[in-house]
């Protein structure tokens, strides 16, 4: 029996320990360094240099703009993403013909199998001088600025994240007992209460699982606001590049970095509330 | 004046593309009665039931519910209300919520003193008073059938739909079930239209039977008559148990007809219908109207296969040369020790006019069914 249980336990440690040590190695122990950096001080000739300060924390409203832009518009990314999402998974989900889902749900992610980089290049063409601007010269509309506005990071956040905000939301609205749908209207609901009351409320487990997937993502991102933004519009991100690669001030990167960490998590853990406190049924757990 | 019956279904026919599932069906259901639609799988009865709910269009024909035509009338303004199969609860809502559902969506709007005082008398009647503020999945099968028939009728719908209501029940619950709802249907006076596969359900809750195979209704009357006086083969066949035995009409009289069986036996059956002489017939005989007796006193003659022993009443499988096993029920008086034992011969007798003889139908495929009765007992 105890053999048997120690034999049972072994394994299990077996099969657990490489994703343990690849965790602990890549995430914990940067995590850990990162953590004791941030109440470090910058070393003379950049990088780090122990001590014990919260000056680095005190010193966050030095990147003010850069927390403002990303705490702005990584929740208005997300809603806008969710926005242009809803109704695409709700058609997938519930009005597409069978036959025709499986190749419309490709036809969602096959561009995700293309770097986020080309695309992002691609819209810069779009939005650029010889893009859309000169398309609008040509009907008359003169000195349309579209590239490097805030704008164009906000739709090049909906382009790039548009995936992993529809395919939660498709599954939980694919989940959804249509039989409720009927039971909402023989009680008398109109459509449209029937999807407030029903569809969207059941649906919420995976509009939050999109949400918090496509608002965390945005909280580090650093790619669409450089090449959309055009460095007028700064992100966390942007900011944390700077500040490791450029100023090399370690320790106060390192400070944004976990203030950053400690903002994921709250929003996460709050969605995660809502969405449960709302649907009462079970979770779409994606992340 | 004659009342509006409550349901009216006229020349209604309901095609999926090219698949007919309801055929040119009239059916007129009077006020408050209970009415079972009965049928194996795929003969149209739920397709009939989501046509007076709404939702389904019929592809000809009317739907009238208390003498209007309900064409272009959408579920959430018909005078019904439905518990779905598997009741199709709201998970997301608690007790009292799913009952009020109904009655929150009201326009003008109610006041939620009535709202709550109206789900509370609902709650009341399937006697869940004090269950509100569950949860949906904390309540058994039992219980969550009782909230959907609250659900259902707190809107007080002129007609109640049930789609296979006890499907999901284990059978003691179910036959509670059958009690309290026959006993709901009385008390609130409503019309109730159930859809079941299961006879014995059918036979037992309801007033009228409406027997239905290849999208028509083969036979509609109350259940004794239903299962006494079947109109054909398939209702013979489908509603209780019963024995059919292949055979040719060999002579008339009256509606009487003498029909040689495979064995050459001549039996006396009543016809339903004008039968030719020498055509081919199936005759249904109920187990229960079959007597047993000692070796020589019957018409056929077989040997006791199985015997299935059930407490009041006792089963046999009895094989008869020639024709097949037959199944036969018999009661059992205690102290009088009637039982016969497997291997012992019998003979076995029917009362006159027990016989009912059919013309064989070609697409029925029962000529299998006397060896089919196997199945059912062993």
């Amino acid at each position: 029996m105890h053999g048997n249980r120690f034999k049972h336990n072994v394994l299990t440690a077996l099969l657990l320990a490489p994703a343990t040590l690849w965790l602990v190695v890549f995430l914990v122990l940067p995590f850990i360094a990162i953590a004791v950096f941030s109440v470090g001080a910058r070393a003379p000739e950049g990088g780090y240099q122990a001590a014990f300060t919260l000056a680095q924390y005190a010193n966050l409203p030095a990147r003010a703009t850069a927390f403002w832009n990303t705490m702005v518009l990584a929740p208005v990314g997300a809603l806008a993403c969710l926005l242009v999402a809803y109704p695409v998974a709700y058609y997938l989900a519930l009005k597409a013909p069978q036959r025709w889902r499986l190749i419309l749900l490709a036809l969602v992610v096959i561009p995700f199998w293309t770097s986020l980089l080309m695309r992002t290049y691609a819209w810069m063409y779009i939005l650029g001088g010889r893009g859309i601007p000169a398309l609008l010269a040509f009907v008359g509309i003169e000195d349309v600025r579209l590239i490097n506005t805030p704008g164009a990071v906000l739709l090049g956040i909906v382009y790039g994240y548009l995936p992993l905000m529809i395919l939660p939301i498709y599954v939980s609205l694919e989940r959804l007992d249509r039989r409720l749908l009927e039971a909402s209207a023989d009680l008398g609901a109109t459509p449209l209460s029937t999807f407030l009351g029903v569809t969207l409320k059941l649906s919420l487990p995976g509009v939050m699982t999109g949400f918090s997937l496509v608002m965390i993502l945005l909280l580090g991102e650093y790619l669409i606001p450089t090449l959309l933004g055009g460095g007028k519009v700064f992100f966390i991100g942007n900011a944390l590049v700077d500040l490791f690669l450029q100023s090399r001030n370690w320790p106060f990167g390192s400070a944004i970095a976990i203030t950053l960490v400690a903002v994921s998590v709250v929003v996460l853990i709050a969605a995660n509330r809502i969405s449960s406190r709302v649907s009462g049924a079970r979770r779409v757990d994606l992340i | 004046m004659t009342a509006v019956p409550d349901i009216e279904f006229r020349g209604v026919t309901k095609r999926y593309g090219a698949v007919t599932a309801v055929s040119g069906i009239d059916l007129s259901v009077p006020p408050s009665a209970f009415v079972a639609l009965l049928g194996p799988s795929g003969c149209g009865k739920t397709t009939c039931l989501r046509m007076i709910g709404g939702f389904e269009q019929p592809s000809e024909g009317q739907v009238l519910i208390r003498g209007q035509d309900m064409a272009g009338t959408p579920p959430y303004r018909r005078p019904v209300n439905m518990v779905f199969q598997q009741y199709a609860l709201f998970p997301h809502l608690d007790v009292e919520a799913n009952v009020s559902y109904g009655l929150r969506q009201a326009r003008p709007r109610l006041s939620s003193s009535e709202i709550r005082r109206r789900a509370g008398e609902a709650l009341e009647m399937v006697r869940l008073a004090g269950y509100g503020g569950r949860k949906i999945h904390e309540l058994s099968g039992g219980q969550q059938q009782r909230v959907a028939l609250a659900r259902a009728l707190v809107n007080k719908p002129a007609v109640l739909l049930l789609d296979e209501p006890l499907a999901a029940l284990d059978k003691k619950l179910r036959t509670d079930m059958q009690i309290e709802l026959q006993n709901l249907q009385r008390e609130i006076g409503i019309t109730f239209v159930l859809v079941t596969h299961d006879q014995e359900e059918a036979l037992s809750m309801s007033d009228f039977v409406c027997v239905m195979n290849g999208g028509r209704i083969v036979q509609l009357g109350q259940p004794s008559e239903i299962y006494d006086e079947p109109a054909d083969l398939f209702v013979a066949d489908f509603v209780g148990k019963t024995n059919l035995l292949a055979g040719k009409v060999a002579g008339h009289a009256g509606d009487l007809v003498d029909v040689a069986l495979a064995d050459g036996t001549v039996i006396t059956a009543r016809k339903r219908t004008s039968l030719r002489q020498g055509e081919a017939v199936s005759v249904s005989l109920r187990p229960e109207s079959l007597s047993l007796g000692a070796s020589d006193s019957g018409p056929l003659k077989g040997v006791v296969r199985n015997r299935i022993f059930l407490g009041s009443t006792a089963e046999y499988a009895i094989e008869v040369q020639g024709i097949g096993t037959l199944l036969a029920k018999a009661d059992h008086l205690i102290g009088q020790g009637n039982l016969f034992k497997p291997g012992e011969p019998v003979a076995i007798g029917f009362a006159k006019g027990t016989p009912l003889a059919f013309p064989e139908t070609k697409n029925s495929g029962t000529n299998q069914r006397v060896n089919n009765h196997v199945e059912i007992i062993s």
